[in-house]
């Protein structure tokens, strides 16, 4: 009975390592299923999916207006510091102070890309944007002004 | 250390393992006390990738602090979150919407396999099949292209929100888990005939690290560890959380005892995940995705607990509140390093190629160990 149980688990053995050749004889003979993509090569082809959190960016429209308005939700919200809002006060026509910003700094290097400040801004002036390739030379090309110089606030946003 | 060095007798043979090497996924150092080639004792050292999430979370809100967990079992994120969300939403008393109820566990399971799979292909690798981690990487890949296009990111989501879940599935989200479904369900016994069944492979994995049925409970092991060893401890099934109760699906329980069992309650678990997936996917109930919840959270003085089943064990949530702003005490109660402490346990005895096997049948996450 002994030999029999033997000569039983040796052809169980080879018939399972059989089995797994002919998924790897499988693969070897379809190369169309191979899914691998060369990073660098692929860039024109790459696309990204629109909800990507890659950086926090504020859009501009063609006036060089943002929205803007300097409440501080963001800094508030985010969990690490990365957001400062430093703000200044615009003369009105009336002759009234305004809150408005003069800067929204940004550390590229703090960010954990949660999306929190995104979530708690209640005029839409940030957003993410798909950008990933982050590596710069310097550390102090990671910190960024969001609010492009000359801009100011959209007519209407409060 | 006086300990250690009495209970080393002369011509034992002290070596180290890692922190760097590449069997222990990340930097978790183990000092083996070897005699000739059998294990007398093995010590995990740990405290190399310590970052005192705990102490962090108490300088943040009651929003913010989630997003730190997925720093913990960056694995299974997703559900690390969920049990954040359910903790803050148990003190808040948020009733959760059932269309984000639903969108949660189909994410939870969605990450359940991607970390399952990530986990058969590491073990494949560390007994010696190098091919396996490819196999294991393609699927886990069509996995985090549904995360990446409803979440926005791949690997640390942060998806959860208290009261729900920040934004709504993405318009190709049910097509695209529909063809990961057709997938996986091919790709699944094909796992099997490269590994499960393979001759050598349950030579290394069978008889290896044994956890008897008192072990894993006294060593307080959870999730696919204990039920390798025959413990009921699926959270999902005794302490049913969202809509957990109102699915079908079985608590897969294998009374071997040995890596072999282990390995196959994952792989058996992922077919059911699976099947949850399928029961949802075609029945998200329409709704709000997010309660409504104040800018400002303040959960109200008191203790509260929750937990949730990831892709290792039980994940549980403590917070004690003050009435303030941010918690005043946090405590994660994570499952790798219980199912670590009965390491040096399963190893006493055995052989030190066999080590990394039953190493990887524990799915140790070093950054959910060392928090």
């Amino acid at each position: 009975m002994f030999l029999k149980d033997y000569i039983k688990d040796v052809f169980g053995a080879v018939k399972s390592l059989l089995i797994g050749m002919r998924r790897t004889g499988y693969y070897f003979t379809h190369h169309k299923e191979i899914i691998t993509q060369q990073y660098p090569d692929n860039r024109d082809t790459l696309v990204l999916p629109e909800r990507f959190r890659g950086e926090v960016v504020m859009p501009h429209d063609e006036k060089n207006e943002h929205r803007c308005t300097g409440c501080t939700a963001c800094e508030l919200a985010c969990p690490n510091g990365t957001i400062k809002v430093i703000t200044k006060f615009d003369i009105t026509p009336e002759g009234k102070k305004k809150k408005a910003i003069d800067k929204l700094v940004y550390h590229l290097e703090l960010c954990t890309m949660c999306n929190l400040c995104i979530e708690a801004c209640p005029s839409d002036a940030i957003k993410m944007a798909q950008n990933f390739e982050h590596s710069v030379f310097d550390r102090s090309q990671l910190t960024k002004v969001l609010n492009k110089p000359g801009s100011k606030i959209m007519d209407g946003v409060e | 250390m006086i300990e250690e060095l009495a209970t080393t007798q002369e011509g034992d043979l002290v070596i180290n393992v890692g922190p760097q090497h590449p069997s222990t996924h990340g930097v978790l150092h183990l000092v083996i006390t070897m005699n000739g080639e059998t294990i007398k004792k093995v010590e995990p050292h740990l405290g190399y990738i310590h970052r005192s999430i705990e102490k962090m979370c108490e300088s943040l809100s009651f929003r913010q602090f989630i997003y730190v967990t997925s720093r913990m079992d960056y694995l299974s994120s997703h559900i690390n979150n969920h049990g954040c969300a359910l903790c803050v939403e148990k003190g808040l008393q948020i009733e959760v919407p059932a269309r984000a109820q639903v969108i949660r566990v189909l994410m939870d399971e969605l990450t359940r396999i991607a970390s399952h799979v990530l986990w058969w292909g590491a073990l494949a690798m560390d007994v010696g099949a190098l091919t396996p981690f490819f196999h294991a990487f393609r699927e886990r890949e069509a996995i985090n292209d549904i995360m990446e296009e409803t979440c926005g990111a791949r690997l640390t989501m942060n998806y959860m929100a208290p009261g729900g879940v920040m934004f709504d599935i993405h318009p190709n989200f049910q097509k695209r888990v529909h063809a990961f479904i057709e997938l996986f369900k091919s790709k699944i016994d094909e796992y099997d005939e490269l590994v499960t069944d393979n001759v050598i492979f349950k030579a290394r994995m069978q008889g290896i690290g044994m956890l008897s049925y008192e072990d894993a409970i006294s060593y307080g092991c959870s999730g696919p560890t204990a039920r390798g060893s025959g413990v009921k401890c699926d959270i999902r099934k005794l302490y049913p959380y969202e809509i957990y109760n109102k699915l079908q699906f079985e608590e897969i329980i294998e009374t071997g005892c040995d890596s072999y069992a282990r390995y196959l309650v994952r792989m058996k678990e992922m077919r059911q995940s699976l099947s949850i997936i399928e029961q949802l996917i075609d029945n998200i109930p329409e709704g709000e995705f997010l309660a409504k919840t104040k800018a400002v959270l303040k959960l109200p003085k008191g203790e509260f607990y929750s937990k949730v089943e990831t892709a290792r064990g039980e994940f549980g949530v403590y917070i004690v509140s003050e009435g303030g702003t941010t918690p005043y005490r946090i405590k994660f109660r994570s499952p790798g390093f219980s199912n670590l402490s009965a390491l040096d346990h399963m190893a006493r005895g055995q052989k030190i190629g066999d080590l990394v096997a039953m190493m990887g049948s524990l799915d140790l996450v070093i950054p959910d160990i060392d928090r």
